[in-house]
């Protein structure tokens, strides 16, 4: 009994993360942690099998899609997802970056219906376009505008 | 015979003038019959591109454009907005100003509950309680009007606390306000809650699982109603809510009539919450010092609140200059009502009217 045990202290953002690096050992490019919350820059190619499995996995259960959004840095579009596991209150970022010339992602509808919209919201105003999505349309601008109103270089109409 | 008779599938527009549709929705609805097959929502009607207008602004003078996103609840939309220019800026708010901010927004939650109910009430057939409920909201738009000026469009959050003080008076009518509501709740009951018809056409209509409501990313009422627990209030508390004795609503239902219940219970919580706030704000400042043009440092931010509507998620990217180089505002509005579709497949088509009011969204912040 009077060995010393080596202690380890697991977080909840580390098991999360060793969870998905164990599943895709190349999905992850850099990771962090802010406001409680695990911040992981992903791979393009790698986001849809990384939501199948936060949602999918048991003792991962992130069920909420919170809110996806997109930055444009004039170099790349950048998007961000938050994810929630509500039995919990866990909480996970995705970044994911794109060409700016040509931003195409996998759509996460499959995995979260949320998404349905926020991605039409997100194609609307910053033009990426998301791969297998159901319904992807302009939302909050007509059929017929012109441009992304997001964008950097977007010149606003008189 | 009957296989002789020619049937089609009917398009139909519901909306954008449409009174139940609750300000400009065009609601795409494809019948067989009465019965729903599709029901595609068309928004932007309100569309002003806020995002766009906060870029161009700075943090200071977005605070009016908050008030005129859901126009129902401003005060909740600036707490969210000056909530994450502070977190931001690691901006402190004295105590006083944190009480103060906590009684305008739970007043302001129950005026919003309050339009909800008439709404309600309106769009199935009886305009009586829609009456009652404007009688008493007028007594918070009149307590607003005492605090700062105006009416609906309060402009009153600052980073770092409050534009005005409580004027004298105000306690003692937000107290005789209180004991007022309490009172005439049960009358709301009476009408309209336990009105035998209402019961009909809305109890089991629009179910939405708990597992859809979280799937479809609902917030709010419109969650809690399903019997999920969800509330930003209580799990990543903010401003002084942790300091308060209150409960989160939550119905098991998952219909129409336990999202309307969910609301109605919510005023006699914020009562409850306004009611102890008022006894506990201290003396002090009203707001720490900072500049009118203000810089926030290089960074982001996403700060959430528990909005009338659901989860108001602000997110703030900052390059150090005097204005936001993004923000995004998540509306719950605006996600709650991409479940519509699914939601109202197989009702009939008056149930729709039932289904949308239910979901208690409000065009300006759907539209942004």
């Amino acid at each position: 009994m009077n060995e010393l045990q080596p202690l380890i202290i697991v977080t909840m953002t580390e098991l999360t993360e060793k969870n998905i690096r164990d599943a895709f050992p190349k999905a992850v490019v850099q990771s962090s942690e802010a406001d409680g919350a695990l911040i992981l820059k992903l791979n393009a190619t790698m986001l849809l099998p990384v939501c199948e499995l936060l949602r999918s996995n048991p003792e991962l259960g992130f069920d909420y899609l919170a809110d996806i959004t997109a930055i444009d840095w004039k170099d790349r579009i950048e998007l961000v997802y938050r994810i929630t596991a509500l039995a919990r209150n866990e909480k996970i970022v995705l970044r994911v970056d794109l060409d700016r010339a040509n931003p195409t992602i996998d759509s996460v509808s499959s995995v979260w219906k949320g998404a349905i919209f926020q991605e039409r919201e997100v194609y609307d105003l910053m033009g990426v376009v998301f791969t297998g999505h159901p319904d992807l349309r302009r939302i909050l601008l007509p059929e017929d505008w012109e441009g992304y109103p997001l964008r950097k270089d977007y010149v606003i109409p008189d | 015979m009957s296989s002789r008779i020619r049937t089609e599938i009917v398009e139909m527009n519901m909306g954008p003038q449409h009174p139940s549709t609750h300000g400009v929705l065009r609601l795409a609805v494809r019948l067989d019959g009465e019965v729903i097959v599709e029901a595609k929502p068309d928004v932007g009607y309100l569309h002003r591109g806020i995002e766009k207008l906060a870029e161009l602004r700075s943090y200071v003078q977005f605070i009016p454009i908050t008030d005129r996103i859901d126009y129902l609840a401003s005060m909740l939309q600036n707490a969210a907005y000056v909530g994450a220019v502070e977190k931001l800026g690691g901006i402190e708010v004295p105590e006083r100003a944190e009480y103060i901010r906590l009684i305008m927004m739970e007043l302001q939650r129950i005026a919003s509950h309050l339009v909800f109910f008439g709404a309600m009430a309106l769009d199935l057939g009886a305009t009586t309680p829609f009456l009652y409920a404007f009688r008493e909201r007028e007594d918070i738009l009149d307590l607003f009007e005492m605090v700062c000026g105006a009416r609906l469009t309060y402009n009153y959050f600052r980073p770092g606390g409050v534009s005005r003080d409580l004027p004298a008076g105000f306690y003692a009518k937000a107290k005789s306000y209180i004991a007022k509501q309490r009172e005439k709740l049960p009358e709301y009951d009476d009408l309209f809650t336990c009105n035998q018809i209402f019961i009909a056409r809305t109890r089991g209509v629009g179910v939405i699982s708990a597992e859809d409501a979280i799937n479809w990313s609902l917030s709010g009422p419109s969650l809690r109603g399903s019997g999920v627990a969800y509330d930003v209030r209580k799990v990543d508390p903010y401003c002084v809510y942790d300091k308060l004795d209150w409960q989160v609503v939550t119905k098991n239902g998952g219909d129409v009539q336990s999202r309307f219940l969910v609301r109605v219970e919510e005023i006699r919580q914020s009562l409850n919450m306004v009611e102890q706030a008022l006894d506990m704000v201290p003396e002090g400042e009203l707001k720490c010092k900072t500049p009118l043009r203000l810089k926030l440092p290089e960074g982001e931010v996403y700060h959430h609140i528990e909005s009338a509507r659901g989860d108001v998620g602000v997110y703030l990217v900052s390059d150090g200059a005097e204005k936001p180089y993004r923000m995004h505002w998540r509306s719950p509005s605006f996600v709650n009502l991409g479940a519509i579709d699914s939601v109202a497949r197989g009702w009939k088509v008056a149930d729709l009217v039932a289904i949308l009011g239910s979901l208690d969204v409000v065009l300006g912040e759907v539209d942004r």
